[in-house]
């Protein structure tokens, strides 16, 4: 195998481990081709540590004399420190791991090595099918259809195979539309309001150029999700000069005498390499617990992590508030209509679609709006916060939506099925996993890597009831309302789940949290009891009333 | 009694003007609004702190309150003759001369005579001090100030080492500033250790007393375990050694024996005071961004200076619990910073502090028998603009925090600490009137006036941490919060308190809440239920007729009289309220541009900042 290769020294006695808030552990350092595994041999309270190489996202050694020291910053911002005597032994453990860490080829990667130890009960890769979705929809409206155009992916190789559009416009008036968008990505439907039978759709950007080009199938397509003589809002995640000098690449913008019943709103939100920098900033500023007062609030403004947060929720509330408020229908898109657009559309199902709200339905959206739609998790989730090199496509695209969920979470605790734990899972697999969900950076590029055939799906480990428990909030009571957070600076909160979760001691707020659970099942069990006595009682009273002449 | 029709309240934040319509009242007491929902809005005029009048507007003259505690409202009055009567009433009515002329000489709960005594017999301190374990062996009740002789703002019950003279008593306060020697402020059993606390010496540049030299010798030989005992100035050693030109100063460790010396540095009442102030400024803006508010937080200072006085009182609980030395605490005067961090190093020290009861003792003890200037620092009467200062509500804060840091310590919620932060303020009660106790004998507060705990504790129902865990820490173990900076945070159902689109639309907190309530009814009922069962079982033909049906829901509170004791919080809603959402109204919640994108672009916005006729107490 060629991991045994890499491995210059798989195991390490008398090494010894440091976390912060932990007492340091001494005990012995495996490497095996996907994990680092560190075991104490103290037999009182064995301690074990598993770390996939792929979590690792940077390494620094130092030396002391001939003790070594590893610094392993992860990928989940965790930041651990392994003393390791002997010069030389310490420097294989280091670059074998760099080596590990960094394996080029995605083959290589855990998923395709990793064996259950679960009986599977629902095969996670077809858990969530585009076409049971459409089943759905069909029972509420006709105007929809599903088309294949794709199915090769030779029409938008980040499309998925199938994908639904209005029901008027034929598979050819499809194909001349994608090559009217960037990437090929025509507007497709993200989501369909019930209620009022308004449409979101997402693409890219229009290639008008600087000639103004049109496409008459283009309109035809948008137009089709429009009542008529109502207008319709397209939102643009770029600023207007931006979406202007997007026209001398070939890019453009919906002009408003080619879309007259359009009305174009810039919502301007960061593009990706910016929200890496960001999210660079915010985690140096909470790694350092020297920092005095002004100098953290002004590394937290510096790092305009919130501002990110803020102007992202603003703009999935002004896409809702078209669709619920305004009965309009809304059309949204970037440049590549796969970042910025994705999580717009998908907060703004979160606001509006209860069924987002619960694990299956969020489960269902991730796969759709994220995993099917083409977000490229392989490019994104390459590197995180503690990246040494220099980087190229990474950014925390999906790490802002999950952290607008939490935010949202934490204004309406009683209405999401899941907790916060469930976010954090998904922000940890995102980036390393044993699974092969977020591997690829398309449905096209998942199909040849065979990942369905040849991997572990993260859904068909998470939705096993044992594993469902530990995420459901058990405060949860469904709520078909459509729910508006505030996005005032005040309400608006660090995610501490996130960035401050190895950087103090949590055993308090987790026990509070146990608390809470505890006084919430009491309940339950509670009121079962009293509703069984009342029953027992008022059986008696009828069996006494019978006895009676 | 002023009454006004068809006047407007806007919604502090809201951009596009919403407002509700109503009628306006003016009482002796409160200033009363009633919009057309029936909704009632009630403001004690005690509790203004600004009225302001802005330059008329097409829709009428608008009139703005701010409220000590940080409510603000926006009204807009038809007419501009109403609105100046409004506004000159207000003027009059929030401004008291005398001390008679506060609501709590007029306000009458409707308790008997022997009810007022047993109120204001519930804290009782010979006991607190008894709990503690003194007198002892080495501390003892001095009656030298008996008779405020002494010091005029101290207690007339105080404890002191037992060989601390009268002589030595008697020098050592005239050393200290306004005579405030070291006495004993808590005494931790277990380590035999004392928090003492006093004035700043006046040492000037170079004098020095013997007898005070004695009396922190006493201090030090009153702890048999440890002779060392630090001295904490609790001021910036800057502000300590300017007041060495003015004849006051600090110890001079050459002078004591076996004192270790040391600053930490809290600012003074006016740095507090312009701190708050500008974060009023900044969380009242509309429309602020994000990095507005964090850059406005740092330039306000005000985390900072909370952080300061918790990382004081940490400094103070450790040297207690790890070296278990005792402490002598001071800042200027010793009646603001002093009793911040001596009040906060107990609270981290003695779990009883962290019960209902135990907080009421703390402050009772601290700072309102050690006399902290209440009245001058939150403005009672018409006074010194430059006395007001919020040295309780960054004590309040500090210990919400810690609150947040251990959310299973504390037997009370953040409730409570909203409560008496609001009647700190509010002059409704006696307990928090003049400004130290001989102030409050001569007004004969006991007799004229209500003490509040007893109606704290009377619903405290409302006031306790569902999560509270009294085995959380065994007495007398030390609390030892992590006070690295991104732990402290804005407390926004303080300044906030009243604007509600800013609060999560579910409370968790509450529904916590209700459902442990409900599980103790649930339990009440199980146990009614097994013994119908158990008595069926038994005799079955005896008929169970008489059992109580269940209580209902409690009687509606009468409407139309001002609300003697609840302000107006929310109620506590059942089970089934908590879950509604409340801002399910886009127009709550504030995605300013693209409320401008749907409607037209509204009136300009008047600053509060230029507004004419500006009235600050």
């Amino acid at each position: 195998m060629e991991f045994a290769e890499l491995i210059k020294t798989p195991r390490a006695d008398n090494v010894v481990l440091h976390r912060p808030f932990h007492p340091a552990v001494e005990g012995t350092l495996c490497l095996t081709g996907h994990h680092l595994i560190f075991s104490s041999r103290r037999q009182d309270n064995a301690e074990e540590l598993w770390l996939l190489h792929s979590n690792i996202d940077s390494i620094d050694k130092r030396f002391v004399g001939s003790l070594g020291t590893i610094i392993i910053k992860c990928k989940d911002l965790r930041i651990i420190q392994l003393d390791i005597p002997g010069m030389e032994e310490c420097l294989n453990i280091a670059s074998s791991i760099e080596a590990l860490s960094t394996l080029d080829s995605v083959t290589l990667m855990y998923p395709f090595f990793y064996r259950p130890m679960f009986e599977v009960l629902e095969d996670g890769w077809s858990s969530f099918l585009l076409e049971q979705e459409f089943e759905l929809l069909s029972s509420v409206t006709n105007e929809w259809r599903l088309s294949c155009v794709n199915k090769d992916f030779s029409v938008c190789p980040s499309y998925p195979p199938v994908v639904i559009v209005p029901k008027c416009i034929d598979d050819e008036a499809l194909r001349k539309v994608a090559l009217f968008r960037h990437g090929g990505r025509f507007p497709v439907l993200s989501y369909y309001h019930k209620k009022n039978g308004m449409a979101m759709m997402r693409s890219s950007q229009p290639l008008t150029g600087t000639n103004g080009r049109r496409c008459k199938e283009d309109e035809k397509l948008i137009n089709a999700t429009l009542r008529s003589g109502r207008r319709g809002f397209v939102i643009d995640t770029r600023p207007l000069n931006v979406a202007q000098q997007a026209r001398a690449k070939g890019g453009g913008f919906e002009q408003e005498v080619h879309y007259p019943q359009w009305r174009r709103i810039h919502k301007y939100i960061e593009r990706f390499n910016i929200l890496q920098e960001s999210f660079i900033k915010l985690v140096e500023a909470c790694n350092d617990q020297s920092h005095n007062m002004d100098r953290w609030l002004s590394k937290l403004e510096a790092s305009n992590w919130l501002t990110h947060i803020k102007e992202l929720l603003t703009a999935a509330c002004l896409a809702a508030q078209c669709i619920d408020r305004e009965g309009a229908s809304v059309l949204v898109h970037g440049s590549e209509g796969t970042d910025s657009t994705l999580q717009v559309t998908s907060l703004a199902q979160i606001i509006l679609d209860p069924r987002c709200r619960t694990i299956r339905g969020f489960e269902a959206l991730v796969v759709r709006e994220w995993l099917q739609a083409g977000h490229p998790f392989q490019q994104r989730c390459a590197q995180s916060a503690y990246s040494n090199s220099k980087q190229k496509w990474e950014a925390p695209v999906f790490l802002l939506f999950l952290e607008c969920v939490w935010q949202i979470h934490r204004q309406f605790p009683c209405s999401f099925e899941f907790n916060e734990q469930f976010l954090i899972m998904l922000f940890e697999h995102a980036y390393a996993s044993q699974f092969g969900t977020f591997l690829g950076n398309n449905e096209n590029e998942r199909a040849k890597l065979k990942l369905p055939q040849k991997t572990m799906s993260l859904w068909s480990w998470v939705n096993r009831p044992e594993e469902l428990s530990r995420f459901q909030n058990p405060l949860y009571e469904a709520n078909s309302l459509v729910i508006w957070p505030s996005v005032a600076p005040q309400s608006l909160q660090l995610w501490e789940g996130v960035f401050l979760r190895w950087n103090r001691p949590s055993k308090f707020l987790e026990e509070a949290e146990e608390e809470r659970i505890n006084i919430i099942k009491y309940n339950k069990e509670l009121q079962a009891k009293v509703n069984a006595l009342r029953r027992q009682l008022a059986e008696m009273e009828t069996d006494e009333a019978q006895q009676e002449p | 009694l002023l009454q006004v029709e068809q006047v407007k309240l806007l919604d502090r934040f809201s951009t596009s003007n919403k407002s509700l319509t109503g009628t306006l009242y003016l009482t002796a007491t409160h200033l009363l609004f009633i919009d057309s929902s029936q909704r009632e809005t009630w403001i004690l005029h005690h509790h203004i702190a600004a009225v302001e009048k802005l330059p008329l507007t097409t829709s009428g003259c608008p009139l703005v309150i701010q409220c000590k505690n940080f409510r603000i409202v926006h009204f807009v009055v038809p007419r501009e003759r109403d609105c100046h009567d409004i506004y000159n009433s207000l003027l009059q009515l929030s401004r008291t001369a005398k001390y008679e002329e506060l609501y709590a000489f007029s306000y009458n709960p409707k308790q008997n005579e022997s009810e007022q005594v047993k109120g204001w017999q519930l804290i009782d301190l010979a006991e607190e001090y008894k709990r503690m374990g003194v007198p002892n062996a080495y501390w003892q009740l001095s009656d030298a100030n008996r008779d405020y002789k002494i010091c005029e703002t101290y207690p007339r019950e105080l404890y002191v080492p037992r060989t601390a003279s009268k002589p030595i008593i008697v020098g050592s306060s005239k050393f200290r500033s306004k005579g405030r020697f070291p006495v004993l402020s808590y005494y931790h059993k277990n380590k035999e250790a004392a928090i003492c606390r006093c004035s700043q010496p006046l040492s000037g540049f170079s004098a020095r007393c013997l007898e005070d030299e004695h009396m922190l010798q006493a201090i030090s030989k009153a702890n048999p375990s440890n002779r060392y005992m630090y001295v904490m100035d609790t001021r910036p050693k800057l502000n300590a050694m300017a007041n060495r030109a003015a004849g006051k100063g600090y110890e001079n460790e050459d002078n004591y024996s076996n004192i270790r010396f040391q600053f930490v540095g809290i600012e003074n009442i006016h740095v507090m005071r312009s701190s708050l102030q500008k974060l009023l400024e900044v969380s009242g803006t509309r429309g602020l961004s994000v990095n507005d508010f964090l850059s406005g937080l740092e330039n306000s200072g005000w985390l900072r200076h909370v952080k300061a006085v918790l990382d004081a009182a940490v400094f103070l609980a450790k040297a207690i619990a790890v070296e278990g030395a005792s402490v002598l605490v001071h800042c200027s005067d010793g009646w603001d910073r002093t009793s911040q961090v001596c009040s906060l190093g107990a609270l981290l020290l003695d779990s009883y502090y962290r019960t209902i009861k135990g907080f009421m003792v703390l402050i009772e003890k601290d700072w309102i028998s050690f006399g902290h200037k209440f009245s001058d620092r939150c403005c009672q009467l018409d006074g010194d603009p430059k006395e007001i200062s919020p040295v309780f509500t960054q004590f309040l804060e500090s210990v919400w925090n810690l609150t947040e840091q251990f959310p299973q310590a504390f037997e009370y919620n953040e409730a409570f600490l909203l409560q008496i932060h609001e009647h700190v303020h509010s002059c409704q009660f006696g307990n928090f009137l003049g400004n130290c106790q001989k102030e409050r004998e001569e007004l004969k507060l006991k007799e004229k006036t209500y003490s509040l705990w007893p109606f704290l504790l009377a619903e405290q129902k409302k006031y306790q941490n569902p999560l509270y865990n009294p085995d959380f820490s065994p007495e007398l173990t030390l609390l030892e919060p992590n006070t690295v900076s991104f732990n402290f945070k804005f407390w926004r159902n303080m300044y906030h308190q009243f604007d509600r689109s800013m609060h999560p639309r579910q409370s968790m907190f509450n529904l916590i809440m209700n459902t442990s309530e409900q599980n103790k009814q649930l339990e009440e009922d199980i146990k009614e239920l097994e013994a119908k069962i158990r008595q069926r079982n038994g005799q079955s033909d005896v008929v169970l007729e008489k059992e109580q049906e269940q209580t209902a829901h409690p009687a509606p509170v009468a409407l139309k009289t001002p609300p003697c004791f609840q302000k107006e919080q929310p109620p506590m809603p059942v089970n089934d309220a908590v879950r509604t959402i409340e801002g399910s109204n886009t127009a709550d919640n504030r995605y300013s541009e693209l409320v401008s994108e749907f409607s037209k672009a509204e009136p300009a916005v008047v600053s509060l900042e230029y507004g004419v006729a500006r009235m600050t107490c």
